[in-house]
């Protein structure tokens, strides 16, 4: 496996900092320590996209530059980091223009960009280089009796199906089955969260925050699985918000890391599980008595 | 009520040619109305033109509807429609192009905070080379009404109380760096 270049991105060391602390115990845990990539810049999301077209790649292809010159891959835990920064790499491959004026202004501070990094996400990582039959022999306490519904969010698998499928996304339901737990179907998967319209248009984002929660719910889930920071944001720190406006039962939105690293049996403080706005202590105290 | 009529009148060419000639948008012209990006679109209940509308719209030249629409600030860049169109046009582009020229000639409806949100989010990670969420969001509400930080109370606590806020500025040590280099990039062309 090529070296890795983990780069966290904004929200991860913002309000979804239990992404990266679970992130980081469970390759630890699994012998492949995380490492930052030193001095990584915002790879300016979909925001910047709306502003400038030209500046937005120039942007994101510093931290492919960065990358470059340690010899690693980027590995990109976030939806929106991970697709901006897959679409700039396409974008300098394929359109000779962008890609002499993004190479020309790297040149300008002493950075260089071949197109020799690759964009990979955790899930991709632990499905395929670390494999399932490893994680399931490092399983110290299977979370059997769990019921999660597993939530990708859209970037992931839209426009480009890197390493899943882009109508049934597979990756993070086998490592959830890896521990022990239960997938329930949740047709919903990659349905979009909502982006920033839950706090910019709150009558639109609050609605389909509340239609992938009621759905999880009615499909039996105790739990959320997620892979985005802004997923984990809107379900879980808005859900309070739809609770009050719609009929809806709480449900607890973990990472999957999180999911992970309970059942490699790192503790959850570590996993930063306290951190769920929605409780998630009364689900896993019933599902550890139910099972003892 | 304004009956919602549009004629010849109403059309300016040279929108439709600059609609057609952004990358992959010739294809809107092969556009066969089936409306399967309107049809899968998750924000479609909310919009006023649909996606398969405001493509029609665009390719025929009709401006003021396309980019006064709600619509293209509805779009959250899930792809769906991009994925789902046999034509292969690149619906969630041409919706980012089109907010781009909205915010150029400041032609979007101004009580919106998203196209401001964008603009925020743009100049501090210019400045800073990262986003620090609460500033962001601050910044905001300063630019779109301070009467909206008390809906915020509940919300913001919650976060305090999960130790997930931080009033910390985030910043990298290459900002001047990254200034040259956005400078060096130039200016936005949508030829490219």
């Amino acid at each position: 496996m090529k070296k890795l270049a983990y780069y966290p991105g904004c929200s991860l060391v913002g309000t979804g900092r239990a992404y990266d602390e679970s992130l980081r115990a469970v390759f630890e845990k699994l012998g492949e320590p995380l490492e930052e990539l030193d001095d990584w810049n915002c790879c300016g999301a979909t925001s910047y996209m709306s502003i400038d077209k030209a500046k937005a790649y120039g942007l994101a292809s510093r931290n492919l530059a960065l990358a470059e010159r340690e010899n690693s891959d980027l590995l990109t835990p976030c939806n929106a980091c991970y697709l901006v920064l897959e679409k700039t790499r396409r974008h300098l491959a394929e359109s000779a223009e962008m890609g002499h004026r993004v190479r020309h202004a790297l040149d300008a501070v002493g950075l260089r960009y071949e197109g020799d990094v690759r964009i990979r996400h955790p899930l991709e990582v632990l499905t395929q280089d670390v494999g399932e039959e490893r994680i399931k022999e490092a399983v110290e306490e299977p979370l059997k009796g769990l019921k999660i519904a597993p939530y990708y969010g859209c970037q992931i698998v839209r426009p480009y199906a890197t390493f899943d499928d882009q109508y049934h996304p597979q990756t993070m339901d086998r490592l959830l089955k890896a521990t022990g737990a239960k997938v329930v179907p949740y047709p919903f998967k990659t349905r979009c969260c909502g982006a920033s319209q839950t706090g910019t248009l709150p009558e639109v984002g609050i609605h389909l925050v509340y239609r992938l929660l009621n759905e999880a719910k009615a499909r039996g889930a105790d739990v959320l699985a997620v892979i985005c920071p802004l997923c984990q944001f809107n379900l879980d720190v808005y859900q309070s918000k739809a609770r009050r406006e719609y009929d809806l039962e709480p449900i607890p939105v973990l990472y999957f890391s999180q999911i992970l690293g309970l059942a490699l049996g790192i503790p959850a403080k570590k996993l930063g599980i306290d951190r769920c706005v929605v409780s998630a202590n009364p689900v896993l105290e019933r599902r550890a008595a139910h099972a003892a | 009520m304004r009956p919602n009529i549009r004629t010849e009148a109403d059309r300016s060419p040279e929108f439709a040619r600059w609609i057609t000639s952004l990358p992959g948008a010739e294809k809107v012209r092969e556009c066969m109305h089936c409306g399967l990006c309107s049809a899968s679109c998750p924000l479609f209940a909310y919009m006023d033109y649909s996606p398969r509308q405001l493509m029609h719209l665009g390719r025929e030249g009709f401006r003021d509807d396309v980019l006064g629409s709600f619509s293209i600030w509805l779009c959250t860049s899930c792809y769906q429609c991009t994925v789902e169109c046999p034509r292969q046009i690149p619906v969630t582009e041409i919706m980012y192009a089109l907010k781009r020229r909205a915010i150029e000639e400041g032609v979007y409806t101004k009580h919106l905070p998203i196209p401001v949100l964008s603009r925020e989010f743009q100049r501090l990670v210019t400045d800073r080379g990262r986003i620090s969420e609460s500033w962001l969001v601050i910044k905001l509400l300063l630019k779109t009404g301070i009467h909206r930080m008390f809906g915020m109370v509940g919300l913001t606590w919650d976060l305090v109380r999960t130790r997930r806020f931080s009033l910390r500025k985030e910043t990298i040590r290459g900002r001047k760096d990254l200034a040259r280099m956005l400078e060096a990039v130039g200016s936005d062309a949508e030829a490219v």
